[in-house]
């Protein structure tokens, strides 16, 4: 068995407003953020997960990210995968 | 309707169960069980309210834990037979979450907590769940939650509106939900989920009865 640690990357779809991030980005220019033209709020979900090779690992993960780490009818998510 | 019961399912988290069960009960005179999550026997309930709360915290995402509950498993099959199911507030969160019902539930646009009454058109008469026998068609219900923006893309909208399930929309949208949109029906119109309480709209002691009719609707077959 391997063991792989996973970083997944959580975003609201571009389409969807995030106010979050709106709030976030106006507090940003208060602190002297000039410059800030977009700032968007995501998640990061760390996994350590072990598995028989990088394929099958895979496939849970992209499992789990369509079916609960992200719904995506408003997010998209990305993940990074390293053996350790 | 001697032994109709509405089963109210209970998650961690919950917090309008009781209320719920109040309003069928003590207003409308509806039996009503208490179901516990980690139940999956829906024998003997003729129809299901998830209500509102902050179900397992709201951890993730409103709703995204709880739809993987056993209950929630046995739903598919309840809501196959035709039997009616109503999601009010985050009970609306999990019945999207779960792909019930098309769309999502965010973060409210200008991100407040709203508790407010607001004022509903009724669009739809699919499922029977209105009483939109007058002209005004207009009815009050109060609202409470942070996370109502109900989202959808464009090609989910057109089916919303071309299959009319739409249900109730803002007269003034207070949360930036898409199309005003307040609460949806399934095709079949057996499922309804609404972020407004119905249940909060049942003794003109406290403020209102408008949403005396949509819980009463429950019973229909």
């Amino acid at each position: 068995m391997d063991q792989f640690a996973v970083k997944v990357f959580v975003r609201l779809r571009p389409s969807v407003l995030d106010p979050a991030g709106e709030a976030t980005k106006s507090a940003s220019i208060k602190l002297g953020g000039e410059g800030i033209k977009s700032l968007r709020i995501g998640k990061m979900i760390e996994v350590k997960i072990e598995g028989n090779g990088e394929n099958e690992v895979r496939e849970k993960i992209d499992l789990l990210c369509d079916r609960l780490f992200a719904n995506t009818v408003i997010e998209d998510y990305e993940y990074s995968l390293e053996k350790l | 309707m001697d032994n109709f019961t509405v089963g109210v399912v209970v998650f961690p988290g919950s917090n309008c169960d009781r209320d719920v069960s109040w309003a069928l009960e003590g207003c409308l005179d509806i039996r009503t069980k208490y179901l516990w999550h980690e139940s999956s026997d829906l024998s003997d309930v003729d129809a299901i309210v998830l209500p509102g709360g902050f179900s397992y915290g709201d951890y993730l995402r409103c709703g995204a834990i709880a739809r993987f509950s056993p209950l929630i498993n046995a739903l598919y099959e309840f809501v196959k037979s035709g039997k009616r199911v109503l999601g009010i507030c985050n009970g609306f969160q999990i019945l999207t979450e779960s792909g019930f019902l098309p769309g999502a539930l965010v973060a409210n646009k200008n991100l407040n907590f709203i508790c407010d009454d607001v004022e509903l058109d009724i669009v739809s008469t699919k499922g029977g769940w209105f009483n939109n026998a007058d002209e005004k068609q207009i009815i009050k219900l109060p609202i409470a939650h942070g996370e109502g923006r109900y989202h959808c893309d464009s090609d989910t909208l057109k089916k919303l509106v071309d299959n009319e399930l739409i249900a109730l929309r803002y007269k003034n949208n207070p949360n930036g939900s898409s199309f005003d949109i307040a609460g949806i029906t399934n095709e079949k119109g057996n499922v309804l989920g609404l972020m407004p309480h119905p249940e909060r709209a049942c003794d003109e002691i406290i403020g209102g009865t408008d949403g005396l009719f949509t819980l009463k609707s429950l019973i229909l077959k």
